[in-house]
């Protein structure tokens, strides 16, 4: 197990180098420089003298690897600099705004496991029923129609005809349900259909039509041996969606008024607030790594095959 | 070697009736936004603001939205930007995406490692992130989304395409070719891209509604069109500060992009399947 949590962080842990070196190096080769966009941010007028004391300030005269490997160094010790705009640390505001995003995200976790697991079980179990109908129905829309526009519909429906619901803003735990089920139902969607396949697949192989000879309920026999083997590409797909999820809560945000990451990124880019926007995408690829990891080892547990990297025991 | 006629591929290709149904709806919007000039009833940049959010009838079919513009108007010219957006991306993409994929898989060698450990890298982390930071340095806009969404978009071409040929390459007909002395452009495009092409066809069709669907939400959040430039996105994010009066004004083109991204999904499951079935 450990050897194997070793070989999956050799190949996740460049993800971070990679993503950080991309900012740096597209920051740094464009148009408008980082010292101009300080100026800019800060409402100094940029005199050639201003812009020169900027540039020797942040480091920004010398070679792009030296400052790469400065705010490395800088960011491995916490330090992501300032933000160009507010002039409070970078980490202090990403600290300020991503339980919001975690909290929204885990919601969206919630209503993805309550929606995706009962409705892909059935319409597998049921294939070609009404059940499998109306579920394939759904998967379609809610993959195919711009989440969006599906979080206003919601808005439309829950808080304004039936008036259950409030409409924005954060508080209570009324305000989480519909930006979580908004960013929840895409995912939802392939989930269902991941999973439904996933069953009809393996209800095909012939351990299951041994379990069945065995005499097994067939409860048992779709609940115990095809349930958790369709269920291995599922936890799989997870460690990703969730980096994905958490990405997404972009437009979810900016629907519902939730003072978030996504919101927090938005101004940022709007203002070309670069020490924002390298912090951010810092954060993302570690937490990016972090999600994916775990489930790798979640899988590790549910499929011993994984865990112990022998081939000859699969398939 | 793919051995279907054309006739054959339509017979078929009909038998998804839904599939066809679908084809005629996107190729009803396409002509829609070619032929807006003569078809749209108003100016689409128009503002009455006398007129404004009219009910459906008259001079405005669909009415007009909080500027007194005519929806059907701005819904038509909006399928130039939103539908040609997504079809730029694709296209370059997957113009660039092949020629690499190609080279990389034929050649192998060390280009070709660097290539996949970049899509290692690039491929699993969330494409929005990407393509926000490209925003965020080169500034919003409609052209710097439509260069961010193809920065981000080709290294999947690079390896889908990549596998696709490594497998053809191995096949006796390119060894045949070899033998022969054909030359290596000639063998890739005689022989290597007609067998990849089909493929590449499904491919971009079930691509298309994604990238309109991401293409709209970088608009929604305002980084794309700027008005008031007719787009779909741009629309509903106009309408949504009249959700309580005029929910309508966000519904029309919310819908047309659902149903665009549907037909389209649809369609390129119907050409898998028929794909599919003259392999086996």
């Amino acid at each position: 197990m450990r050897a194997y949590i070793i070989k999956r962080l050799i190949s996740l842990v460049p993800v971070v180098f990679g993503i950080t070196i991309l900012t740096f190096i597209l920051i740094h080769m464009v148009p408008v420089d980082p010292a101009h966009a300080y100026m800019t941010a800060t409402n100094t007028p940029p005199t050639e003298r201003a812009v020169a004391a900027v540039r020797a300030e942040f480091g920004l005269d010398r070679p792009l690897p030296e400052q790469y490997f400065t705010w490395l160094g800088k960011a491995l010790r916490l330090d992501l600099g300032k933000s160009y705009v507010s002039q409070e640390p970078v980490l202090e505001e990403l600290k300020h705004s991503f339980p919001s995003t975690l909290l929204l995200t885990l919601a969206a976790v919630g209503w993805l496991i309550l929606l995706a697991l009962p409705l892909g079980f059935l319409s597998a179990v049921f294939k070609d029923s009404i059940v499998d109908h109306l579920s394939r129905a759904f998967t379609f829309v809610a993959a195919s129609a711009p989440p969006f526009w599906l979080g206003f519909l919601l808005i439309e429906l829950f808080a304004l005809k039936l008036g259950l619901l409030p409409v924005m803003g954060k508080g209570s735990w009324q305000h989480l349900i519909l930006p979580s089920l908004t960013l929840a139902l895409n995912y939802a969607a392939s989930y269902t259909r991941l999973l439904r396949s996933g069953i009809l697949e393996n209800l095909k192989q012939p351990f299951i039509l041994y379990a069945r000879a065995r005499g097994l309920k067939q409860k048992l026999v779709i609940g115990k041996h095809a349930l958790k083997n369709a269920l291995l590409p599922v936890v799989n797909a997870f460690g990703m969606s969730f980096g994905y999820m958490l990405a997404g809560s972009v437009i979810v945000e900016n629907i519902f008024a939730w003072p978030g990451l996504g919101r927090l990124i938005t101004e940022s880019i709007f203002n070309r607030d670069y020490p924002m926007i390298q912090g951010y995408v810092a954060l993302m690829a570690v937490v990016f790594v972090l999600s994916n990891l775990l489930a790798d080892i979640a899988s590790a547990i549910i499929d011993p095959r994984i865990r112990i990297g022998d081939d000859r025991v699969g398939v | 070697m793919i051995g279907l006629g054309f006739d054959k591929f339509l017979s078929r290709f009909v038998k998804h009736k839904a599939a066809v149904l679908c084809l005629f709806f996107v190729l009803a919007v396409i002509a829609g936004g070619i032929f807006a000039p003569w078809l749209a009833p108003n100016d689409p940049n128009k503002i009455e603001l006398k007129l404004k959010l009219l009910g459906p009838g008259g001079q405005f079919p669909l009415g007009t939205d909080h500027l007194g513009r005519c929806i059907l108007s701005r819904l038509l010219y909006g399928t130039r930007i939103s539908l040609g957006s997504a079809f730029l991306v694709m296209s370059f993409s997957l113009t660039i995406g092949t020629a690499v994929g190609i080279f990389s898989a034929y050649r192998g060698g060390r280009i070709d490692n660097l290539l996949m450990r970049l899509c290692d890298i690039f491929l699993s982390f969330p494409s929005l992130v990407l393509v926000l930071v490209i925003i965020g340095v080169l500034g919003s806009g409609m052209v710097n989304v439509i260069i961010g969404m193809i920065l981000v978009q080709w290294l999947w071409y690079v390896r889908i395409i990549r596998s696709l040929v490594l497998s053809i390459k191995e096949r006796t007909f390119v060894s045949a070719a070899k033998v022969a002395g054909t030359s290596d452009m000639k063998i890739i495009f005689r022989h290597i891209l007609p067998n990849v092409l089909p493929q590449l066809i499904v491919l971009s069709t079930l691509d298309l509604g994604s990238l309109i669907l991401h293409f709209s939400g970088y608009s929604f959040l305002g980084f794309g069109v700027q008005p008031p430039t007719p787009e779909w996105g741009a629309m509903i994010e106009e309408g949504r500060r009249f959700i309580r009066s005029a929910p309508e004004l966000m519904f029309y083109p919310g819908m047309l992009i659902t149903l665009i991204v549907i037909s389209f999904n649809l369609i390129g499951d119907a050409l898998r399947d028929v794909l599919d079935e003259s392999v086996t």
